[in-house]
């Protein structure tokens, strides 16, 4: 990126910089020895041009718009649009979280992002003797459709776009949402949102599963031939790093796991579906941590979009521009905040958030202040989107696109990060794929080491979180309002479940879920008769017990 | 020489996050005790079962979900309806302040939450398990 002149003179200059640190330091040390990012990637004291003189403008840069897509994907940038404020809720009942929705869309919230309950996530039904005790508890509890019926009422579906955090019962839960939006009038072309669906991450980091890997993804690649066949606006998948940071990854394992899932969903729909690249790609879509290491995060999101732009150019010849943009979601990182001094957990959240925008996100949820200690309350959820429209309205930092684009520091640390994802995905690839590695639980130890390493060096107090490892209050008492869950919650859902069973036609059900048995058997798309299903209140469990009966159980092995 | 404290580390119902337990499982093998970690989505009865089989000395649960109310006192029944009721048992997550004293009352001997040094687990365990002959 620089020309022969100018490297000499900064290399001449760097040499005097160099003696008088030294000079310095004899004098006044520093206060530490290592100076690393959150995830151990050291850093210098400062960077020049000669830290990227390998760089090309052209082939790793460009601007906004250009391949390979560092600076962003879209030429106007926040000019154009500001991303989408997008706050994951759902608690209690769907009535409740419906309540919560409506609210949400009055205070200037742009889309809807669904949280589901640990029964719902795992494909029971509250009647389950496996969901004691955790209905309606981290999310709302969802059985059949007439629960979806209510969770959306009243919403317009054909305008506002939902997301849905739903992996191994992701075809259920978005046959509900196809479903209702057929009974609001509205055609399957005109619903727009996201379905997680990346259930390759839930084996690394998340654990919500009920198939083998397997047939888990074939599933996926049915969502995807479905979306592209019949609901254009859709995203089918969310590749999902966030899981895998929050399990305790360091960010260029987020970086390589996330984009070798995505790789191996691609060639899964093209050998299985003999679909064109071109035909989804466009459609897929990422969800990523914004962890609080602030640039190194920043690079993160950079390196991911030239990394995915790259992968689909060359690995899997894309063609169409649409193809090669790797769109994300971000979310601030749990898993950086505390339950001691919680208030501080605002600040967080705004480095974080700020992070995720520089870094160019398209979505962006911010983690409410008691998260770490139960659902957020209304006020906390109010001062988490307020951080986001400071942000976009206030600060001033949409005006550029890019604007850390040429800094020697970031575009150096960018191009290290990428190198080491690539080091993973290539060691992936030698084991044979994701799905080998995963068995063999690679990255799953890959996690493990990082995040015990973390442990220790908090405990050591070689890295700082305020308020646990360093100005702890020892006289602290929990200083902010919790969110109860109603205990009724149980009783009510319960009761509504056990009278849709008795209300509904059972032999309607029992047909409709020999159709998906015999579908599953012969390797046909699921989703035509999912829809069926969920139409004639058919349950999640009812579904998922097919997929158990058919596909196998997936029981956690436990690697540590 | 004392027999080494033998724990099992579980996570009871369908919470599936493991990062702290897993910290844990890794931290109390190198502090010598031995580990036996089951995964995910116990059921409080396998919980039980397994800590009987392996004739361990003490058992921590863990969970995040908000299910702790049902799941830890559900553990600590079913050891004592199969006569294991000298098992210790002990738990950690995202514990409310307010549900401590039922969960205690329930048999939940100590209760660990987000933020507590990993040493501090250790130095409980050491000072309160006996490992039986």
């Amino acid at each position: 990126m620089f020309n022969k002149d100018t490297l000499e003179q900064s290399g001449a200059l760097r040499r005097k910089w160099e003696d008088a640190v030294k000079e310095t330091v004899s004098k006044h040390a520093d206060q530490k020895k290592d100076w690393t990012t959150i995830s151990n990637l050291p850093i210098k004291r400062v960077y020049g041009p000669e830290d990227m003189k390998e760089m090309d403008f052209e082939k790793d840069s460009g601007y906004p718009g250009q391949y390979p897509f560092l600076r962003g994907n879209q030429p106007t940038g926040y000019r154009g649009r500001n991303w989408t404020f997008r706050m994951f809720s759902g608690m209690g009942t769907a009535a409740e979280t419906n309540k919560r929705w409506k609210y949400l869309l009055t205070t200037g919230q742009t889309g809807l992002s669904a949280a589901f309950d640990m029964p719902t996530l795992m494909g029971y039904d509250t009647d389950s003797p496996k969901a004691m005790g955790e209905c309606g508890r981290c999310g709302v509890a969802i059985d059949t459709i007439e629960d979806f019926q209510e969770l959306v009422e009243g919403i317009p579906l054909g305008k506002i776009s939902t997301s849905m955090t739903i992996n191994p019962p992701a075809t259920v839960l978005w046959a509900m949402y196809c479903a209702c939006a057929e009974q609001q009038g509205v055609p399957l072309t005109k619903i727009s949102g996201t379905i997680q669906n990346d259930m390759l991450k839930e084996f690394i980091a998340q654990k919500t599963f009920l198939c083998p890997p397997e047939p888990s993804v074939k599933l996926i690649s049915d969502t995807i031939e479905f979306g592209t066949k019949y609901v254009p606006k859709w995203n089918t998948v969310s590749i999902s790093g966030y899981h895998i940071r929050e399990a305790g990854s360091n960010a260029v394992q987020e970086l390589a796991f996330t984009l070798r899932d995505g790789i191996e969903y691609v060639e899964d729909v093209i050998r299985r579906k003999g679909l064109d690249v071109d035909e989804f790609a466009p459609r897929l879509s990422f969800f990523f941590d914004a962890h609080i290491d602030f640039f190194e995060e920043i690079c993160k999101l950079r390196a991911a979009r030239r990394m995915w732009a790259r992968i689909m150019k060359e690995r899997f010849h894309a063609k169409n521009p649409r193809s090669l943009w790797m769109r994300f979601h971000t979310q601030t990182a749990g898993c950086s905040l505390t339950a001691q001094q919680p208030y501080n957990n605002v600040v967080r959240t705004a480095v974080e958030a700020l992070s995720a925008v520089l870094g160019g996100t398209q979505s962006l949820h911010t983690n409410s202040l008691d998260e770490v200690l139960c659902l957020p309350s209304e006020q906390a959820v109010q001062i988490a989107l307020r951080t986001q429209q400071i942000i976009a309205e206030e600060t001033g930092v949409t005006n550029t696109i890019d604007p850390l684009g040429g800094s020697y520091f970031i575009e150096t640390l960018t191009n290290e990060m990428e190198e080491k994802a690539w080091e993973y995905i290539h060691k992936i690839d030698d084991m044979g794929g994701m799905i080998p590695a995963i068995e063999k639980g690679f990255p799953q130890m890959e996690i493990s080491d990082a995040s015990y390493r973390f442990q220790q060096q908090i405990d050591d107090k070689e890295k700082t979180m305020i308020g646990v490892n360093r100005y702890k209050d020892e006289k602290e008492k929990t200083a902010v309002p919790i969110l109860e869950i109603d205990e009724t919650v149980e009783e009510t859902q319960l009761k509504k479940l056990a009278d849709v069973k008795r209300r509904r036609d059972n032999r309607k059900v029992q047909s409709c879920l020999q159709d998906l048995k015999s579908a599953c058997k012969t390797g046909k798309n699921v989703m035509p008769f999912c829809i069926e299903a969920v139409k004639n209140k058919v349950s999640v469990q009812e579904i998922c017990d097919v997929y158990r009966d058919v596909y196998g159980e997936y029981r956690d092995p436990g690697i540590y | 020489m004392n027999r080494k404290i033998r724990i099992l580390l579980a996570k009871p119902g369908l919470d599936g996050h493991d990062r702290g337990v897993k910290v844990l499982a890794r931290c109390f093998r190198d502090a010598g005790f031995e580990v036996i970690y089951t995964g995910c989505h116990q059921t409080p009865e396998e919980i039980a079962l397994t800590a009987i089989q392996e004739d361990v000395d003490v058992v921590g649960l863990s969970c995040l979900s908000g299910a702790h109310n049902a799941l830890f006192p559900a553990v600590v029944k079913d050891l004592k309806q199969n006569g294991a009721e000298d098992i210790v048992v002990f738990g950690g997550g995202i514990i409310p302040e307010k549900d401590m004293p039922s969960l205690h009352k329930a048999g939940i001997q100590a209760i660990f939450t987000p933020g507590t040094p990993m040493q501090a687990t250790v130095d409980w365990l050491n000072e309160h398990i006996t490992p039986r002959d």
